[in-house]
């Protein structure tokens, strides 16, 4: 049972982090799809820093560099969106499924040429980082606590009082439901919505590293982060657009993906005998069903993909 | 003189003249990215990388060597025609179909489970798994005309509920010593789509199939739908604007559907004329999405969303992602050609800025040139 509350709290984690980078970008008015593209790359930043920090370091200083690494890459990375959704009105998703193929390929490419440069005869796409991994774990009586799963929470509580409680948040907001307004009551539309791109490459960025380290100490980087990224958005359209709401839609979902970790240990559930592919499936389905329920009544952002165009009355 | 310069303008102006230009300009900087990545990884050998990757079969020094690749290439060409007919298909209709990867994994494993385990004739196989991709897309279609469920996340959804079904399905017929599905021509030979003679023009590449002939006909097809006849118009008013075309008398709601269904169905159909030749088993195991869906995407983008277009833009991408293969293995790996091709989709979305730019730019000049004009004659 408290195998099962970790994985849930570690999946919500990474959920709540990267839905929440879908919201800042989605409120200032810019789709961001290309959140699964943003987390690989954000997990190979992590993943490589692990990688070469030395093991003798202390371990609030590998934390710090760590994160810090993820969420540079990722915002890096983000900016392509922004410069070619706001600077050159491309199409959103487009760009953002552009954004999706390039992480992976980046990752894979970048991380077989390290190998090959270590070893001719390795190929794989793997990084391994075992040692720097223990730096987040704590060991609370048999349950793993994660330090990630306290800086999702901080994030979960600082988005809620930046986008309802503070000058920049409004504005973000009013960006993305009427740009040409907030542009009449002297708003730069373009900058808030690099704003918003840059927050959710940052949390994107992090949550990649978040699932990397969730439960496995290596990652093979073709996998990419399977489909996590789109979980992430159904979870944002799920909790619509609001920072709490989504708190609880990425519990619920994280619940299920954490199950197909864990449903083994349950006797009742291994008894059903349902082949461990359908567990696999279950987020998908679940959000799939979800999504026929909640989207009707969307309260998406009303200029969400939508480029602006300061002429345009 | 007049007459003169409005013909040499119609041709800067002409809107398929400006595509191809800007899709020329994707591959020129998509694989000049690539060379810089290859440099940064090794500049001992990246020059001749990326000649490897541009050059692909003529790696073979022997011209029937090379006929038999060719024929390979053309083989998985054509495949990724029918996924990028998918994505522009849709598209036009106002569409974006991500989906096109999960529905193109449905086909394959529709198409080969009929094939192996219900040893069904070809074009049994083909037409079975032709609309159950349909019915994938037509799902999507449904969610997003009834329930308003956005189109790319449901089939991104989607993209993963078919992988892992299929992986199931095929489990049933897979190999007992190794995750690939039991190939074809071993348990069914009236499986395989019949070759016409065609494979003799490639030093007997037993793969090369009718599916060559179909997928071009199919482009062909696929254009003059949207562009010839009313029911592509419809379809085309609905993705400009539904509420305008539902107001004009349109089913909105079914053109949506339609073009789910029609949208899936290419996308399987190009599955299908793959797995149907035997060149590839399904690997039951498989945990990541088949690029193939993907590709099509930007095969479609960088055809100027032009059925025709996309004949040529799929034979680049796949003629570039084969040659990826035989870069030196000791330094680069075959997934540099993925990242060019993940450039050219990022490229082409800056595509609609050129054209408007580059109109911009004309009119400029145009207006520049007639003020001399004016004041020349005044002088």
């Amino acid at each position: 049972m408290s195998l099962l509350l970790q994985y849930t709290l570690i999946f919500a984690s990474v959920l709540v982090l990267v839905a929440l980078g879908g919201c800042f970008s989605e409120h200032s008015g810019v789709i961001n799809i290309g959140l699964e593209g943003i987390m690989v790359t954000g997990a190979l930043g992590g993943a490589l820093m692990m990688k070469y920090l030395p093991g003798t370091m202390a371990t609030p200083l590998v934390i710090l560099l760590v994160v810090l690494a993820s969420i540079l890459i990722g915002m890096i990375f983000s900016l392509l969106l922004g410069v070619a959704a706001i600077k050159f009105n491309a199409d959103q998703t487009l760009a953002g499924t552009a954004l999706n193929l390039l992480g992976p390929a980046i990752a894979v490419v970048l991380v077989r040429a390290i190998n090959t440069a270590e070893s001719v005869d390795n190929v794989s796409s793997t990084v391994t980082y075992g040692h720097a991994r223990k730096a987040f774990l704590v060991n609370i009586g048999g349950f793993e606590f994660n330090w990630f799963m306290l800086i999702a929470f901080l994030a979960l509580v600082a988005a809620y009082i930046v986008l309802y409680k503070t000058k920049f948040g409004l504005r973000l907001c009013a960006c993305g439901e009427h740009p040409q307004a907030a542009d009449s009551v002297g708003i730069n539309v373009y900058k808030m919505r690099y704003a918003g791109v840059l927050i959710s490459g940052a949390l994107g960025g992090l949550g990649g590293l978040v699932y990397i380290t969730a439960g496995v100490s290596e990652w093979k980087f073709e996998n990419g982060v399977s489909g996590f990224g789109f979980l992430a958005l159904a979870v944002m359209i799920f909790g619509q657009w609001k920072p709490v709401n989504i708190g609880l839609a990425a519990l619920m979902f994280g619940m299920f993906r954490a199950l197909s970790n864990v449903y083994t240990g349950f006797d009742a559930l291994s008894a059903l005998n349902i082949p461990s592919t359908v567990y696999n499936m279950l987020p998908y389905i679940i959000s799939l069903v979800v999504l026929v329920f909640v989207s009707k009544k969307s309260r998406a952002p009303k200029a969400e993909g939508i480029p602006y165009d300061k002429g345009q009355r | 003189m007049n007459k003169q310069t409005k013909k040499k303008e119609s041709i800067l102006r002409n809107n398929m003249f400006q595509t191809i230009v800007a899709s020329l300009i994707c591959i020129v900087l998509g694989l000049f990215v690539g060379y810089i990545v290859l440099l940064i990884i090794n500049p001992a050998g990246a020059g001749e990388a990326i000649m490897a990757i541009l050059k692909n079969y003529f790696y073979y020094p022997t011209g029937a060597v090379t006929a038999k690749y060719l024929g390979s290439t053309l083989v998985k060409a054509s495949t990724l025609l029918m996924c990028s007919l998918s994505v522009l298909f849709a598209y036009k209709v106002g569409l974006f179909n991500i989906g096109v990867a999960g529905q193109y994994v449905v086909g394959a494993g529709i198409s080969i489970y009929c094939a192996v385990a219900l040893k069904l004739p070809w074009y049994l196989c083909f037409v079975v798994a032709v609309l159950a991709a349909a019915l994938v897309g037509g799902l999507s279609g449904i969610l997003k005309a009834y329930f308003n469920v956005n189109e790319v996340i449901s089939s991104i959804m989607l993209n993963w509920i078919g992988l892992y079904s299929i992986n199931v399905l095929l489990s049933t017929v897979k190999q007992e010593t190794s995750p690939y599905t039991i190939p074809i021509e071993t348990v069914n030979k009236k499986g395989l789509l019949p070759h016409a003679g065609l494979h003799t023009l490639f030093s007997n590449n037993q793969f090369v199939t009718i599916g060559l002939i179909l997928s071009v006909v199919m482009a062909v097809l696929v254009w003059v739908l949207l562009e010839k006849t009313r029911f592509g118009y419809e379809l085309k008013a609905t993705g400009m604007n539904k509420h305008a075309a539902k107001y004009c008398g349109m089913k909105e709601k079914r053109n949506i559907i339609v073009t789910m269904l029609i949208s899936g169905g290419l996308a399987g159909f190009g599955s299908a004329i793959f797995y149907l030749t035997g060149i590839e088993q399904w690997m039951v195991q498989q945990t990541t999405i088949p690029a193939m869906g993907f590709n099509g995407i930007a095969a479609a983008f960088l055809g100027g969303l032009n059925p025709i277009g996309a004949i040529f833009s799929s034979y680049f991408i796949q003629h570039i992602t084969s040659g990826g293969t035989y870069v030196d293995k000791t330094m680069y790996c075959a997934q540099t050609s993925d990242l060019i091709t993940a450039f050219i989709i990022y490229l082409c979305g800056f595509v609609l800025f050129f054209k408007i730019w580059f109109v911009k730019y004309l009119d400029k000049k145009e207006e520049q040139g007639r003020e001399k004009e004016q004041k020349g004659g005044e002088a």
